[in-house]
């Protein structure tokens, strides 16, 4: 309905054909620039600007912000944007400056495939997850993931296969998602009628309600709280992790993840980041004094001091370390015992576990033992999956 | 609403109370142009709930409130039956000899529906502003189903049929970005970041509010709020904590807020919300910010 409005009557002139182009490019030019915007969305600013003649600059301004922004980042971005393109000059240097060979590439093509590199890189997982659902088995990459999975991590040098590794954990986090809530849905028990079916079944027998139908206990998923080591020890899996922390926050409603080392960092706000970049330049801000010495006891303190709250009586944490240390083993052992109160399940991930011989001598991880629920390896995918029946159970 | 423009709008949300920006008022004016529902963002308490109450009054509207939680079902969102009144009704009409579809079809007819606020939203013969608050705090296949009931502005019933929209509600949704909303409903909706307001729009507000204030406690009152959301708190006031703040100085009987640095304290918890808060703003810390806010 609305495209007709907009290709009908004023639209026409010779004028207007301009200015449609040009409101065009600027669509396109916020999606380059990592604005969801549809083809809806397009139409509708074209009416926006029909609306308000586009000579009230301002007011074109206004309405276009809200049409096509969608969330706070892009809100505060927004302005600068709109200055870039409208002000000629200013534009040139904005698109050398930051949003750099993709807008060029965009602008160039028109329409073509907008942005995908872009796409791909973030959620590039999507559309085989799709195909997964019907058969909970893995398309294409069937063959890549049973050779790799039982890969330790650290043996992986190259970067095209460290890429593809890291693709398949942030898959495998949503995988794990959608199991937990199949299995949810399969349950049948129930514990308290459900009056509605009850009634319709009533009225066979003259409104007698003799056949009951019960409703099932919503169960709720579990919070996730990963708390990742990236001490130099760790150094071979932090990123690793992280790509994994990052896949488990996008794909479960409820979770939230913490970086430590010689102190602790929340790091679930810039794990939503959607722009690779720009992702990589908030961790860069946040980690200052990564890869250095760990404190794993103080950090405990300083979460259940600090933190304490987001772990409730649902809440699963999932701590990833070696275990090494530097503190003293009294404090890890008293921060341990404090979120044993209001944890329902601690697991510790321990990438040395899975090597041979290996044993959990290390003081620190001595304190840590006795208030685990679960003491598992973490250096292969196979590792990672196992876990899912410890977060379901609960 | 055809023939309107910015100033009408702000105008006439001034009227109705509400003191707006022209961007605010832009994106109204896009509300009623386009067919679209309006996304409010921003920190507990800038008053993203006032805009829809504002929306409602400036269009002489109804206003429908649909408050979300975890949990919150079709049952509570969009309509249930009335099972106390169908069991009655069945018992009165066992001797009546009607046929068992007969029954069904009495039973199951829309007096003993009972709608909820989505379902009213669209029924209603005047068009509402629906607003659904805090729409984070549903869950996902909640979101989802409201996108649906949103894009197609209708509703089916198994055992009534399919209920088409007699009127479209304005819609606004608010979050307070606990959940990330999912991209389709961001997409599909306008957009507006409430953000806490400038200097000189609190302190309209706080004078359009409370109109026995005096000039000076006012500007100090907001001044002295602006500088405390600089601090690094747990929690930031909001506006709704301004008005609670300068109100309870009111009724302290306080004209100045240099005069008794003791009884400022004590009304600070009108304004710190969190025992971390209370602790972190000391004694000291309010007179420094007292100074600057009358300086």
């Amino acid at each position: 309905m609305r495209a007709t409005e907009v290709s009908g009557e004023p639209f026409r002139s010779r004028r207007n054909d301009l200015v449609c182009a040009r409101l065009i490019g600027f669509v396109q030019f916020l999606r380059a620039n990592g604005f969801a915007v549809g083809v809806s969305e397009g139409l509708d600013a074209l009416v926006v600007a029909q609306h308000c003649e586009l000579m009230d600059r301002q007011r074109l301004g206004w309405g276009l912000r809200s049409l096509l922004c969608s969330n706070a980042d892009q809100w505060s971005r927004f302005d600068s944007l709109f200055q870039a393109y409208w002000n000629p000059p200013n534009r040139q240097a904005f698109v050398q400056s930051s949003a750099s060979a993709r807008v060029e590439k965009a602008l160039g093509q028109q329409r073509g495939s907008l942005g995908q590199g872009e796409t791909i890189d973030v959620d590039g997982s999507s559309e085989e997850d799709d195909g997964e659902v019907g058969d909970g088995g893995s398309r294409g990459g069937a063959s890549l993931q049973a050779s790799r999975s039982q890969t330790d991590f650290r043996f992986l040098h190259d970067g095209r296969e460290m890429r593809e590794l890291e693709e398949l954990a942030e898959r495998l986090a949503r995988r794990m998602r959608r199991r937990l809530i199949r299995r949810q849905r399969v349950q049948q028990h129930g514990r308290r009628i459900h009056l509605r079916r009850t009634l319709r079944k009533s009225l066979r027998y003259g409104g007698t309600p003799l056949e009951l139908a019960f409703k099932n206990r919503r169960r709720l998923l579990p919070r996730l709280v990963l708390i990742l080591d990236v001490s130099r020890s760790m150094n071979l899996y932090s990123y690793f992790f992280l790509r994994f922390a990052r896949g488990i926050v996008e794909a479960f409603r409820d979770a939230h993840a913490f970086v430590l080392h010689t102190r602790l960092v929340h790091i679930t706000d810039a794990l939503r980041e959607r722009d690779m970049t720009k992702l990589k330049e908030k961790l860069a801000i946040l980690s200052m004094g990564w890869g250095g010495g760990t404190r794993i006891g103080d950090c405990l303190g300083t979460f259940n001091r600090e933190y304490g709250r987001l772990v409730h009586s649902r809440s699963v944490v999932v701590v990833v370390s070696d275990g090494l240390d530097t503190g003293e083993p009294e404090v890890l052992a008293d921060g341990m015992a404090r979120l044993r109160q209001r944890a329902r399940r601690i697991l510790w991930l321990n990438p040395l576990l899975g090597r041979d011989g290996y044993e959990p001598a290390a003081g620190g991880m001595q304190a840590a033992l006795p208030y685990l629920d679960l003491f598992a390896p973490a250096h292969n995918l196979d590792s990672l999956q196992a876990l899912e029946t410890h977060i379901t159970n609960v | 609403m055809p023939g309107l423009n910015l100033s009408d709008v702000q105008q006439r949300l001034a009227e109705a109370g509400y003191i707006a920006d022209r961007q605010l008022a832009a994106t109204l004016l896009l509300l009623t142009e386009l067919q679209r529902p309006l996304l409010l963002e921003g920190d507990a308490g800038v008053g993203k709930t006032e805009v829809a109450k504002a929306i409602a009054r400036v269009f002489g509207r109804p206003l429908i409130r649909l408050q979300c939680y975890e949990g919150l079902d079709a049952n509570a969102a969009v309509y249930e039956w009335n099972y106390q009144h169908q069991l009655l009704a069945i018992k009165i009409e066992e001797s009546e000899g009607h046929s068992v579809s007969e029954k069904e079809r009495h039973i199951f007819s829309e007096r003993f529906l009972l709608k909820r606020p989505l379902l009213q939203a669209i029924t209603m013969s005047d068009p509402p502003v629906l607003l659904v608050d805090e729409i984070d705090r549903a869950d996902e296949e909640f979101e989802a189903y409201l996108l649906e009931v949103l894009s197609d502005f209708q509703i089916s019933i198994p055992e009534l049929g399919t209920i088409r929209a007699t009127s479209t509600p304005y819609v606004v949704l608010t979050s307070n970005g606990t959940r990330e909303l999912s991209d389709a409903l961001r997409r599909r909706c306008l957009y507006h970041y409430v953000d806490y307001p400038s200097l000189e729009k609190e302190l309209r507000i706080v004078k359009t509010r409370l109109p026995e204030i005096s000039e000076r406690l006012a500007g100090q009152v907001v001044e002295f709020v602006h500088e405390l959301r600089k601090q690094d708190l747990r929690k930031r006031p909001g506006i709704a904590e301004t008005l609670d703040w300068a109100t309870a100085l009111l009724r302290l009987e306080i004209k100045s807020l240099d005069q008794d640095s003791a009884s400022i304290m004590d009304s600070l918890v009108c304004l710190l919300k969190t025992k971390e808060d209370q602790e972190a703003v000391t004694l000291e810390v309010s007179d420094r910010l007292v100074s600057r806010a009358s300086g």
